[in-house]
């Protein structure tokens, strides 16, 4: 069967010269970096070379990289350790309703221990307004979280200017670039960033490895980890060295003809929203129309259920993914589809094509070819229709006997 | 994740449409739940002799009422109203835990297009109950 991989958001394919390095590391270097002889000098000159590369990557310092087991770690620490570090300073912490669950769940645990929180709000394609920024800020405030671009619709925030708000009042701005570094321009000085986040498998690298960007002078400690003195003491625990090498190769290359790689992309994702948006009824792009993540392509379809389609397209041989409660597990639709003001019945249908440097205008077009009987049958399935979609509000007695649906 | 028969349900789900002359409709669920399910039947002699449906919801909600429809058809209304949402999820040979809501929405369904025949009827209405209150603890998904 034809296989397309339309879920990079998600996570990517492995690049070959990453696994190369990986594999070499792996056979070849097998020393613990804390040791002080040959094989453990080995592994840490390996580490301190990817460290190069990451901070190379992002226009940071080697010094103010640290390794963690990949974007979740990192947003935890990078928040907790701020706001355990500078409670003297203040306890509000400025974060937006579009955020990743790591930095959304951390920070509303730091709400349940005393600190305060601000949940901005996005206007309707997902995005920050800088002046809602600039307004929460109070001498309380300690830290704003921002995503740099949603993995749910693509949408890029405009992270620099917040910076420069964010520095103007000398409060600390982290900012989670797990989407887009690799994709888009991902500079610290010019995005005017303390603290940054990355993940080595949204970027052709592998699973269970990340980085923080911690700018020099930051007031952070670790206040999670507890352990030996790794990575300066910001990370305890001993390197995973394979991982880090390999994070450092697909940062290199994450970088390396960046500009002409994302044109690609987005050409394909052009194509995408055009042929989409043209071939069905009854379905609205999700997130901003240009200032999106070149991969990106998220989509509402009316009236159908966003598992019930992307099981379908995975028959097929298309794999998405998908905000719909079914697929998250949860019964709520995604807070990102919620936030940006969709009514609940059309967040269930969400789909989300992320497309990477393989994918081509043809896999787009074998798309549209299955995705056509796909809607035509699941809607015939469905009791929703132009008609009944938005009156049939009657209780859900399934929902209520439960008690697990919010909305009544 | 899911069993053959539920997918086998989802991709060639037995009874769909609807009964424009039914004897008895119900529906469970709404949009902003993420899964509806409207269940027709027809009754003869207290015997369902048919039942439709249709579903706005995920893989589990489809195979559901698929197979729901199938154990409902040929029994008696009394029979019907024993098919609990256990019984549908055994049928498809398990659900995953955090599916067991889709479940209960067919099950539900059926009980409510019954109770709407029999009060079309004039017959005595059994007590509502929700076949889905005891299974409280499978669905907190966060
Ligand atoms: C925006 C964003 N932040 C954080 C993460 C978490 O990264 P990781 O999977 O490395 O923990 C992801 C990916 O799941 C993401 O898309
Ligand atoms: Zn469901």
């Amino acid at each position: 069967m034809r296989r397309i991989y339309f879920d990079h958001g998600v996570t990517t394919p492995v690049h070959p010269l990453v696994a190369e390095e990986m594999y070499r590391c792996l056979k070849d270097n097998f020393g613990n970096p804390s040791s002080l002889h040959h094989f453990g000098n080995r592994a840490r000159k390996a580490v301190e070379e990817a460290r190069e590369k990451v901070a190379a990557a992002i226009g940071a310092n080697p010094p103010e990289i640290v390794f963690t087991s990949g974007g979740t770690e990192a947003n935890n620490m990078a928040i907790h350790g701020i706001a355990y570090t500078n409670q003297h300073r203040g306890n509000h912490i400025i974060t937006t309703a579009v955020e990743h669950h790591s930095v959304i769940n951390t920070v509303k645990a730091l709400g349940k221990q005393g600190f305060t929180v601000t949940i901005l709000p996005v206007d309707s394609y997902g995005m920050v307004r800088p002046e809602d920024v600039a307004r929460a800020i109070t001498d309380r405030t300690i830290l704003i979280s921002i995503i740099h671009a949603n993995n749910e619709i693509g949408t890029v925030n405009p992270v620099a200017e917040i910076g420069r708000i964010a520095r103007e009042k000398g409060v600390y701005f982290h900012t989670d670039a797990c989407q887009s570094f690799g994709r888009l321009r991902v500079n610290v000085e010019e995005l005017n960033v303390d603290l940054l986040t990355i993940s080595g498998h949204k970027i052709h690298g592998p699973k269970g490895v990340g980085a923080l960007y911690l700018r020099k002078g930051v007031r952070w400690r670790q206040t999670l980890f507890h352990g030996g003195a790794q990575e300066r003491l910001r990370r305890a625990g001993t390197e995973n060295v394979p991982g880090i090498v390999g994070l450092g190769k697909a940062a290199e290359l994450a970088v390396s003809d960046l500009e002409a790689r994302a044109a690609q992309l987005a050409r394909v994702r052009d194509y995408a929203i055009k042929r989409i948006l043209g071939s069905f009824k009854h379905v609205r792009l999700t997130g901003h129309p240009t200032a999106r993540l070149p991969n990106h392509a998220s989509f509402c379809f009316d009236f159908v259920e966003g598992e019930s389609m992307l099981l379908s397209l995975d028959l097929k041989g298309i794999a998405t993914s998908s905000g719909s409660a079914c697929t998250s597990g949860s019964l709520e639709p995604s807070h990102v589809l919620l936030a940006i003001g969709l009514p609940p019945e059309v967040a269930h249908g969400s789909l989300c094509l992320t497309f990477g440097p393989e994918n081509t205008e043809a896999d787009v077009d074998y798309f549209v070819e299955v995705m056509g009987p796909i809607l035509e049958r699941l809607r015939a399935i469905s009791p929703l229709d132009e008609e009944t979609a938005y009156a049939d509000r009657n209780e859900c007695l399934s929902c209520r006997a439960a008690d697990i649906c919010r909305h009544h | 994740m899911y069993t053959d028969i539920v997918m086998e349900h989802f991709q060639n789900p037995r009874n769909v449409g609807e009964i424009p002359d039914a004897d008895g409709v119900g529906q469970i669920g709404n949009p902003a739940c993420g899964d509806i399910t409207k269940v027709f039947i027809k009754v003869e002699d207290g015997v369902i002799t048919d039942a439709k449906f249709k579903t706005f919801g995920c893989a589990a909600a489809i195979a559901t009422s698929s197979i729901m429809t199938e154990m409902a058809k040929g029994k008696t209304v009394e029979e019907a109203l024993r098919i609990t949402h256990r019984h549908v999820a055994e049928a498809l040979g398990g659900l995953p835990p955090k599916k067991m809501h889709c479940s209960n929405l067919a099950a539900d369904a059926l009980h409510a297009a019954i109770r709407d025949y029999q009060r079309r009827r004039g017959l005595p209405v059994p007590e509502e109950r929700p076949s889905s209150g005891h299974h409280h603890e499978d669905h907190h998904g966060e």
